[in-house]
């Protein structure tokens, strides 16, 4: 593998000294540049899902960054490549701070606004830098290879080797976890700790980046530049195109694709081919999308995958790190907190109060505003009034995935796991993002213990469309659990569940209260709650009516008019 | 600092092309809003209508060529509908869809009506009156015509009728609303029937007031999603009001500034909006 992978290389790097025609090497560089753009399109779009339909304006300000500095000023052009990387970084940083902040439509209104941004740059090219006719840049190249052509060449091989080893590098690290998560499913990806904003925000910039040093190298090979040329919307079809085609979900996809549609359109030049070329560009990527949503390359992979045993590795004893604290102390203080939305009042000033080592159940009726509690807490939603402590610490206005590191995890009522990752990458993901950020390698044996725990070890390579509710449900509570969460908000994982799954699910929560986990437990099943709580809070409208032990809780007059209807003890 | 004349023709100009904006963004808004579409291939379909009418209008009246392409644009948008339900695309693959079908449709018109920018003949186009200092024309009227009668009408049915409470209600839960009975079904085909019909509408105005290319295809996208992303999606007056404030605010900087720098307009104002107004969206 090494040694054809070198011999791969040798052979890129040596073709410019073997005196082929120059075709060779132009061909060469078109090949190239088409994995550069396709690859830096992929490691936003394609990891995180946010479609750019502009890829071809940040390439188009890296050609004319160049064009303008080297060929008008007459800079040196090695110096002009960083700063036309840079110039569309800029841009690309200035419009996702801008747009990644939108809570709703922020896939479309992004996809939109760097569609947009193409005649914006173009308008703007046109009207400050070029004046109309276009712009020479003939410069002194660096003398590295026979030809001109190959240098430029060189220049381009060096650059996809950086977008693929960055490409490949986000793929494995826990940046690109965080981002695959963030294509599922972004909202739970941020209460599970994953810093969002930011991580789009820095996949933009390397995706504008490479896009940037692209068209920079590009000034130069094309030597005339010109605003139709530079800032076309063929160039965004296509590298969505090649990238779908590839695969998006792994590194090397957009690679793929890139060479297949680049011989493709090679076929189709000129003339009314070069029409008919478009009109397939079109057809293929619609076949792509609707037949072969995985690409050539996950498509392999996926028959790969099957064939190989998953590895099952052997998993030492539950070890618990978590050990009991003081128990007692408060933990969590809600105080008057308030949340209303379009007029209905689902939080209508809360106090609540959560002590160390406890399991404390929180019962009411539908529409109580027990949900609307936990996402308040989990900073799925802003409060409207009111203040929330954790350990002392103000939870109030800190972002979700900060929330998530401060050790509060919760559960999904209606689970939601991230379907195009597997068991074990879900389970995984929030140890990676947790109070002690682990590497992928050390989340992965801590989600295989959780596997273990709640007996969905055989299921560990399956998808989350596969399992069924039971499974899905302890998906759930494994992927909070991994993160060895100081505070675990349990909504209703039991509903929907058979006698024989509910006493299964009985004992796992035991089994994490013994390890020393405090746990909020909403669940409307009376008996559970009777079973394993040490104190119940009973919210009716929005407020904590009630607090104590379960017996004398239950007792209550106005929870058994609110609640319960009849006495439970 | 340009005449009063001026700054009022301009104004004018503004509104009708908003207009033009509206009609294009109605369309969009309501298969977005209802239908949880996007569907980019709208602009390559109004191009398409306009070059029908422009191929036709040697031998037929623009307006007769209208009520051949609307059935014919409406079978095609249930067409469309079929197609994305069929294969259950997601909304943000419904953007690359409908990117790739535009490429198709495009093509299609460029190897039919070559690369080169097209004006058609037309008698209406003749026809202007003077009111004031102010010059007005008949197919800019009947553009602003169109879009009044159009957007509103769709508001109003939508409002009143129980054919609009039943989009409203697919629209909000679909399989809720198929089960109280409303046929969603039939109701997506019907609006997304309706959508491309109104691209046929708006591909005459087009060809009445503006040269075809099939570059420009592009070049409107920008500015229309703009006025549908103001106006809010699935309300069918937005895109004319949010139109019309970008008709007018794109004339008066061609007529203050240079008027190469209209395309950044659309874009600012949007800008702007979510910069402080991100709640919105």
């Amino acid at each position: 593998m090494r040694i054809a992978l070198a011999l791969i290389a040798a052979a890129l790097i040596g073709l410019p000294y073997v005196g082929l025609p120059a075709f060779y090497e132009s061909f060469g560089y078109l090949l190239l540049s088409a994995i550069v753009l396709a690859t830096s399109w992929n490691v936003l779009s394609g990891y995180s899902g946010y479609f750019s339909f502009g890829h071809g304006a940040f390439f188009g300000v890296g050609v004319y960054t160049t064009a303008a500095l080297a060929g008008k000023l007459g800079w040196n052009f090695l110096w002009t490549l960083p700063l036309a990387a840079l110039a569309a970084t800029l841009l690309g940083v200035a419009l996702g701070a801008i747009v990644f902040r939108v809570r709703a439509l922020r896939g479309e209104l992004f996809a939109l606004l760097t569609l947009a941004i193409t005649f914006v740059l173009a308008t703007i090219a046109l009207n400050a830098v070029d004046g109309g006719p276009g712009i020479m840049v003939t410069v002194d190249l660096p003398r590295i290879a026979p030809t001109a052509s190959g240098v430029i060449y060189l220049m381009m091989l060096a650059a996809a080797a950086l977008t693929l080893w960055t490409a490949y590098a986000m793929y494995r690290s826990r940046f690109g976890t965080g981002l695959f998560a963030i294509h599922d499913d972004e909202d739970v990806a941020e209460v599970m700790g994953v810093p969002t904003y930011r991580f789009k925000l820095a996949a933009f910039a390397i995706s504008c980046a490479l896009a940037g040093l692209a068209g920079g190298i590009h000034a130069i090979f094309v030597s005339y530049v010109t605003v139709a040329e530079t800032f076309s919307i063929a160039l965004a079809v296509n590298v969505v195109l090649m990238s779908a085609l590839g695969g998006t979900r792994h590194w090397l996809g957009p690679a793929v694709g890139a060479v297949v549609i680049t011989v493709l359109l090679y076929a189709f030049t000129s003339g009314n081919a070069a029409v008919a070329g478009r009109a397939l560009t079109g057809l293929i990527l619609i076949v792509v999308i609707v037949a072969m949503p995985a690409g050539i390359l996950g498509q392999i992979l996926k028959r790969f995958r099957r064939k190989a045993a998953p590895a099952h590795p052997v998993v030492e004893g539950f070890i618990n790190t978590n050990t009991r604290k003081e128990s007692g102390e408060l933990l969590l203080v809600v105080k008057g907190v308030a949340k209303a939305f379009k007029g209905v009042q689902a939080l209508a000033g809360v106090d609540l109060e959560v002590r160390r080592g406890e399991i404390l159940g929180l019962v009411g009726p539908n529409g109580s505003g027990k949900s609307t509690l936990i996402n308040v807490v989990s900073g799925h939603y802003a409060v409207d009034r009111g203040s929330i402590r954790f350990e002392g610490e103000e939870l109030v206005g800190t972002p979700a995935h900060r929330i998530a590191r401060a050790g509060i995890a919760r559960t999904y009522q209606i689970p939601r796991p991230f379907p195009q990752l597997t068991v074990l990458q879900n389970i995984a993901l929030p140890p990676m993002f947790g109070q002690v950020v682990m590497d992928r390698a050390a989340a992965e044996r801590e989600a295989w213990r959780w596997l273990e725990f709640t007996g969905l070890k055989a299921k560990a390579h399956r998808f989350p469309p596969e399992l069924n509710l039971h499974e899905r449900k302890f998906l759930e509570l494994a992927r909070a659990l991994a993160s060895r969460p100081k505070l675990l908000f349990l909504d209703e994982v039991l509903s929907g569940l058979t006698p024989a799954e509910m006493d299964g699910a009985l004992r796992l929560i035991r089994a994490i209260r013994d390890q020393g986990a405090t746990i909020v437990f909403v669940e409307h099943v009376m008996r559970a709650v009777m079973e394993l709580t040490d104190r119940v809070a009973v919210l009716t409208y929005g407020r904590a009516i009630a607090e104590g032990v379960p017996a004398e809780v239950m007792r209550h007059p106005e929870v058994i008019s609110a609640y319960l209807g009849a006495a439970h003890v | 600092m340009p005449s009063a004349t001026l700054l009022g023709q301009s104004v004018l100009s503004g509104v009708f092309i908003g207009a033009l904006y509206g009609l294009l963004g109605l369309g969009l808004s309501l298969s977005w809003g209802m239908l949880r579409q996007v569907n980019l291939a709208h602009f390559a379909l109004a191009f398409l209508g306009g070059y029908l009418t422009f191929q036709l209008s040697a031998r037929l009246d623009p307006f007769v060529t209208l009520a051949l392409v609307t059935p014919l644009f409406f079978l095609a948008g249930m067409g469309l509908h079929w197609f994305l339900t069929r294969f259950s695309v997601s909304l943000l693959n419904t953007l690359l869809v409908t990117f790739g079908l535009t490429s198709i449709i495009e093509a299609g018109i460029q190897w039919t009506w070559t690369a080169d920018f097209h004006r058609m003949e037309n008698a209406y186009a003749a026809v202007r009156w003077k009111i004031g200092p102010l010059f007005v024309s008949l197919p800019d009227l009947f553009t602003l015509g169109f879009a009044l009668v159009l957007s509103i009408g769709a508001w109003a049915v939508l409002r009143f009728t129980d054919l609009g409470k039943a989009i409203r209600a697919t629209t909000e839960d679909a399989p809720m609303a198929a089960a109280f009975g409303v046929n969603e079904k039939l109701i997506g085909y019907l609006v997304s029937g309706l959508a491309a019909a109104v691209a046929a509408v708006a591909g005459l105005c087009l060809a009445l007031n503006h040269t075809l290319a099939p570059v420009q295809i592009y070049a409107w996208m920008g500015v229309v999603f703009a006025a549908v992303m103001m106006g809010g999606l699935g309300r069918p007056i937005g895109p004319l009001v949010a139109g019309i404030v970008i008709g007018v605010s794109e004339a008066l900087t061609m007529a203050v500034t240079n008027p190469t720098w209209a395309p950044l307009v659309s874009f600012s104002l949007l800008i702007g909006l979510l910069l402080f107004r991100p709640a919105r969206f």
